[in-house]
C-alpha cells in the first residue's frame, strides 16, 4: 500500500472501499429497502441464478441505484420458471418474476425498481411466507 | 518441589539479548518485567538481582516495582493455573462459592500453588465476559455460568 | 475484488470468544467451502455486539438476521438453512422473554432500541483489523478535516462547544484540558491514552479497542494536532492480549498507509503511537499515577498541580483521555459540536457505555444518551432483574462510586446526578443486585477491593481503608456493636478529606452510600444477628424441612463435607457444626426442602 498524500486521496480511497460495508450499513435499514431474492437452489443455479443475481448486483451499482438489496433464497418451488426472483418494495406485496434473463433483469431493474412499473413476467404466486 | 532448576542460563541468556534491543534502559523496567516474567514463569529474588543489574539500579527498586503490580509473581504458578475472575459482576453471581469449591478441590488459597506442582490459583479482576459470570479460567480455556457443583469435574480434567 | 451478498458476522469480543465464537467462525467457512459458496459469503470477525448475555453473537445480513447463543455445532445448520435456502434457523433468534416471541431484527429488540451508539458505533460492524472497513465507514476523514481546515484554536473550540467531558470517571470538560495542554510551551509534548481499564466490571475501553482500535488511533492523532504533540502513547493492561493486538495491527496499518508517522497525508504533520504495558493497578487510572508507571516506577499519584498538562510525561505537557472519550472525538469532527450536544442532559452531553452486569436479564455493553433513567435501563434495556426477583439496588461508578436503590430509578443518568446520589459515572460498570444480595458484603467486597489495590502512599488510604474493610468484616461475621457504625462514619469522613488522591478521596463512597440507604440491613447484622439477604455464612443455617423432605439423598450425596445424614426415604439431618455453608444441598434439593434462615 502506497502512502495516501493527501487528504483528497484518502476520500478517493473512501468512495473504493465504500462497498465494503454498504451491505451492513443497508442491513441496518432493511425494512425501508426494495428487497430482491434470487431463488438459489440446485435448479436455480443450474439455470444460471447466480449469473442473474451477479448481473443484477453489477448492474444496480453501475445504476447508480443504491436502495436495494439483493440476497439468495431456497427453492422457491416454481421449478418451471426458473431462475426465479422475488421483488419486494416496502409497504407493497412482493411478486415473483420467472425466466429471468439478463435482458429481463435489467428491464425488471429499469421499470421495476427504478420506476415502480411492474413489467411482463409475472408469475402468480402460489406461496405465502410466514416470518 | 525444586524450582530453582528452572533458572537456566538459557532462559537468562535470553532475557539479556532482549535487554540489549532496548538502546535506552530509563523508563523501561516494567517492559524488561514482563518480558522477564514471560520467560521465567515468574520473577524469583535471583531474576530481580539480575534485572537490577543489568538495568543499573538498585535491587531495591525492582522489588518495589514488582510487588505494587499484581500481575507480576513472585512464585512459580502451577502447571494448571486456576484462574477466577473477582470482578464484581462475577461476584454478585456467585464467585464466592465458586471459590470456595475450587479451594476444597485443590487445598489451597488464591495465590498459592500445590505441593505437587499440579495447581495454582489466581484471583483475577475482570475477565470481561461478565455475560457468561460467573467465570473461570483454566490455563487459557474459559467456563463460564458456573455453579459450585461443576467444579470437581472441571478441576478432573486436568488431574 | 470477490462478489460478496452476503455477510456473516461473528462476535470477536472477548466474552464471545470465551465462548467459542472463533470455531463458529471456522466451521461456518468451512460448511461455506462444501456448499461452493465461499466466495459470495463473508465472514467477518467483529467487535463486541454488546449482547453479551446471549453470546455468542452471529448477525447475518443483508437481511440482518441477529442470531444468539450460537454454538460451533450450530454452524453447519446456518449455512444450510440461513444462506443456501434463505430460511431463517427459529431456534437460534433472540425470545422476547416477554412476549415469548423470535425477534429476527436486532433493531426490533428491547435491548437495542433504546440505545445510541456513538463511542461503539463500529462495534458489532467493521471488521477491527481491517482499515479499509474504517475508512470506509469515514474513518480518518476527521483527521483529514482537521489537518486541512482548521487551526488548533478551532479544532479546540470545537471541542469545549460539543460538551464532550472524559469519560474515565472524573468527568472534567475535553475541551479545557487540551486547551491547557495547548496553552504550555515545550519542545516536546505527548497525548497519552489511558486504556488501564481497572475497575471490576467494567469492561467498554477494551471492547472499543478491540472493535473498533482505529477510531482510538485516529483521536489521538487529532489531539496531537490540537496541542501540538508528535507522539502517543497508549497505557494499555498486559491482561487484554486481544486488545493489544488489534490496536499494534491498527497502528502498523495507520502508519503503512501514511495515516500515521511523518508528514500526515502531505500536511507536514508528524504523529505516531507506541503501546506501554500496565501491569495490574487499579490506581494507574489516576492520571499522575498512570505517568509514573510509564516512566518504569511504582504507580504513585502526586499531588496536582502541577497538572499532567503542565508537567506530565518525563515533565512534559501531556493530555491524558481516556479510550471511550478519544472514541467520540473522530464524530465530533465530522458531525459537528451541535449535534454532539444536542444529545444528552443539560450538564452531560453524548452518550455514556455502561457494562451492565450482575443479576440482570440482558448482560452486556450498552451506549445510551445521558439522561436515560436507571428504569429505562435496566427495565427496557436490561430485560428487569434475573429469576422473576425482586430488584434491589444497582452500583455505579465501581469501587469508587455508590449504589441506588429502587427510589432513584427514575433519576436521569448523567454526572452531576450521580454524584447528588452519592455516587459517580465512574467508567461505567453498572451492577445490579437484587434480593438476595447482601449491601454489607457488598460493601465489604469493594473495600477489600481498594483495600489491596492501594498504593500505600498516603496513611489515610493505606491504613483507612484497611481498617473500613475489617470493621466491614467484624459485622458481617455477626461480631459487630452500635460503635461500629459510628466508627465507620467517621473514619470515612477523614478518609474522603485527606487522602491524596481520587483513589482514596472516593474508596469510602460504597460504604457511605450503603450504610444510606440500607441503614436497616446493618442494623439487622448487628443487633439481631441476621443477614437479611441471606448471604453472611456466619449468620446463617442450612435446614431440612421436616414436612417436605422425602429422603431422597440428593443432599447428603452433594455435600462437600458429608456432613448431612439421614437413610434413603427418611427425614435428612445437617451437622451445623460440620457445615461449611456452601448451599449446594439447597441448590440440589427438587423439594424446597432445605431453607437458609
Amino acid at each position: 500500500m502506497a502512502k495516501i498524500k493527501s487528504f483528497a486521496e484518502l476520500k478517493k480511497i473512501k468512495e473504493q472501499v465504500q462497498t465494503r460495508v454498504e451491505l451492513r450499513e443497508k442491513g441496518e435499514n432493511i425494512n425501508d429497502l426494495i428487497q430482491i431474492k434470487v431463488a438459489m437452489a440446485t435448479c436455480g443455479i443450474a439455470s444460471g441464478a447466480r449469473e442473474i443475481m451477479n448481473y443484477m448486483i453489477d448492474e444496480l451499482a453501475s445504476e447508480g441505484v443504491d436502495n436495494v438489496v439483493i440476497t439468495q433464497t431456497g427453492c422457491m418451488g416454481y421449478c418451471y420458471a426458473e431462475p426465479t426472483i422475488e421483488v419486494t418494495i416496502p409497504g407493497k406485496e412482493s411478486v415473483i418474476y420467472g425466466d429471468v434473463t439478463e435482458a429481463k433483469a435489467l428491464e425488471i431493474i429499469q421499470k421495476h425498481i427504478v420506476n415502480g412499473e411492474m413489467v411482463d413476467g409475472i408469475i402468480p404466486a402460489t406461496h405465502k411466507t410466514i416470518e | 518441589m525444586s524450582v530453582k532448576t528452572d533458572l537456566t542460563e538459557t532462559k537468562f541468556n535470553e532475557l539479556e539479548a532482549y535487554m540489549e534491543t532496548i538502546p535506552v534502559k530509563k523508563g523501561e523496567l516494567i517492559r524488561v518485567l514482563h518480558k522477564a516474567q514471560g520467560i521465567f514463569g515468574y520473577l524469583p529474588e535471583e531474576v530481580q538481582k539480575y534485572v537490577a543489574k543489568k538495568m543499573n539500579v538498585s535491587t531495591a527498586k525492582v522489588f518495589g516495582v514488582v510487588s505494587f503490580y499484581s500481575y507480576f509473581t513472585m512464585k512459580p504458578k502451577g502447571e494448571h493455573d486456576i484462574a477466577i475472575c473477582l470482578g464484581t459482576a462475577c461476584y454478585v453471581r456467585g464467585a464466592e462459592k465458586i471459590l470456595d469449591a475450587i479451594k476444597r478441590e485443590t487445598g489451597i488459597e488464591v495465590g498459592e500453588t500445590s505441593a505437587d506442582g499440579k495447581f495454582s490459583i489466581t484471583g483475577l479482576r475482570c475477565v470481561g465476559a461478565c455475560g457468561l459470570a460467573p467465570v473461570v479460567m483454566v490455563n487459557d480455556k474459559v467456563y463460564g455460568r458456573l455453579t459450585a457443583d461443576m467444579i470437581k469435574g472441571i478441576i478432573d480434567n486436568y488431574r | 475484488m470477490a462478489n460478496y451478498n452476503t455477510h456473516v458476522l461473528v462476535c470477536g469480543g472477548t466474552g464471545c470468544i470465551s465462548a467459542e465464537s472463533d470455531l463458529i467462525i471456522e466451521n461456518i467457512e468451512k460448511q461455506l467451502v462444501e456448499e461452493g459458496m465461499a466466495d459470495s459469503v463473508q465472514v467477518l470477525k467483529t467487535g463486541c455486539f454488546g449482547f453479551c448475555e446471549k453470546g455468542p453473537i452471529v448477525k447475518i445480513l443483508p437481511d440482518n438476521t441477529f442470531y444468539v447463543q450460537v454454538t460451533p455445532d450450530d454452524a453447519t445448520e446456518l449455512v444450510k438453512e440461513h444462506i443456501v435456502k434463505g430460511r431463517k434457523v427459529e431456534r437460534l433468534l433472540f425470545t422476547d422473554p416477554e412476549t415469548k416471541e423470535k425477534v429476527s431484527d436486532s433493531k426490533n429488540m428491547d435491548f437495542y432500541k433504546k440505545q445510541l451508539r456513538i463511542a461503539l458505533r463500529n462495534c458489532g460492524i467493521i471488521d477491527p483489523d481491517k482499515i479499509e472497513d474504517y475508512i470506509a465507514r469515514d474513518g480518518y476523514s476527521a483527521l483529514g478535516k482537521v489537518l486541512t481546515e482548521m487551526t488548533q484554536d478551532e479544532l479546540i473550540d470545537i471541542m469545549k462547544a460539543s460538551g464532550l467531558r472524559g469519560r474515565g470517571g472524573g468527568g472534567f470538560p475535553t475541551g479545557l484540558k487540551w486547551n491547557f495542554a495547548k496553552g504550555y510551551a515545550s519542545d516536546q509534548k505527548y497525548v497519552i491514552c489511558n486504556a488501564d481499564e481497572g475497575d471490576p466490571g467494567a469492561f467498554m475501553d477494551r471492547s472499543i479497542l478491540e472493535g473498533d482500535p482505529h477510531s482510538i488511533v485516529e483521536a489521538m492523532a487529532i489531539n496531537g494536532y490540537a496541542i501540538g504533540a508528535t507522539i502517543g502513547k497508549v497505557y494499555i493492561r498486559a491482561e487484554y492480549p486481544l486488545a493489544i493486538k488489534r490496536l499494534e495491527k491498527a497502528i502498523d496499518d495507520a502508519r503503512e498507509y501514511g495515516l500515521l508517522g511523518e508528514d500526515i497525508m502531505g500536511t507536514g504533520f508528524n504523529f505516531d503511537i507506541d503501546l506501554t504495558y500496565g501491569a495490574g493497578a487499579f490506581v494507574c487510572g489516576e492520571e499522575t499515577a498512570l505517568i509514573h508507571s510509564m516512566e518504569g516506577e511504582r504507580g504513585e499519584p502526586t499531588t496536582k498541580p502541577p497538572f499532567p498538562a503542565e508537567s506530565g510525561y518525563w515533565g512534559k505537557p501531556t493530555n491524558v483521555n481516556n479510550v471511550e472519550t478519544f472514541a467520540n472525538v473522530p464524530v465530533i469532527i465530522l458531525k459537528g459540536a451541535d449535534w454532539f450536544a444536542s444529545i444528552g442532559s443539560e450538564k452531560s452531553k453524548g452518550t455514556k457505555v455502561f457494562a451492565l452486569a450482575g443479576k440482570i436479564n440482558n448482560v452486556g455493553l450498552i451506549e445510551v444518551p445521558m439522561g436515560t433513567t436507571l428504569r429505562e435501563v435496566i427495565y427496557d434495556i436490561g430485560g428487569g432483574i434475573k429469576d422473576g426477583k425482586k430488584f434491589k439496588s444497582v452500583q455505579t461508578g465501581g469501587p469508587s462510586g455508590g449504589c441506588l436503590t429502587a427510589k432513584d430509578l427514575d433519576t436521569p443518568i448523567d454526572y452531576d446526578n450521580l454524584i447528588a446520589k452519592g455516587s459517580m459515572m465512574g467508567s461505567g460498570g453498572m451492577i445490579v443486585m437484587d434480593e438476595d444480595d447482601c449491601m454489607v458484603s457488598v460493601a465489604k467486597f469493594y473495600l477489600q477491593f481498594t483495600e489491596e489495590e492501594s498504593c500505600g502512599k498516603c496513611t489515610p488510604c493505606r491504613v483507612g481503608t484497611k481498617r473500613l474493610s475489617e470493621l466491614l468484616e467484624l459485622i458481617t461475621e455477626g461480631k459487630g456493636e452500635m460503635k461500629h457504625l459510628d466508627e465507620l462514619k467517621h473514619l470515612s469522613r477523614v478518609i474522603k478529606d485527606t487522602a491524596l488522591c481520587g483513589l482514596g478521596q472516593t474508596a469510602p463512597n460504597p460504604v457511605l452510600s450503603t450504610m444510606e440507604a440500607f441503614a436497616d440491613e446493618y442494623l439487622a447484622h448487628i443487633k439481631d444477628g441476621k443477614c437479611p439477604a441471606g448471604q453472611c455464612k456466619n449468620l446463617l443455617e442450612y435446614k431440612v424441612l421436616e414436612d417436605k423432605c422425602i429422603g431422597c439423598t440428593a443432599c447428603a450425596r452433594v455435600c462437600p463435607v458429608n456432613c448431612i445424614s439421614g437413610e434413603v426415604k427418611k427425614l435428612h439431618v445437617i451437622d451445623q457444626s460440620a457445615c461449611i455453608k456452601c448451599g449446594a444441598c439447597m441448590d440440589k434439593c427438587k423439594f424446597d426442602a432445605i431453607i437458609k434462615q
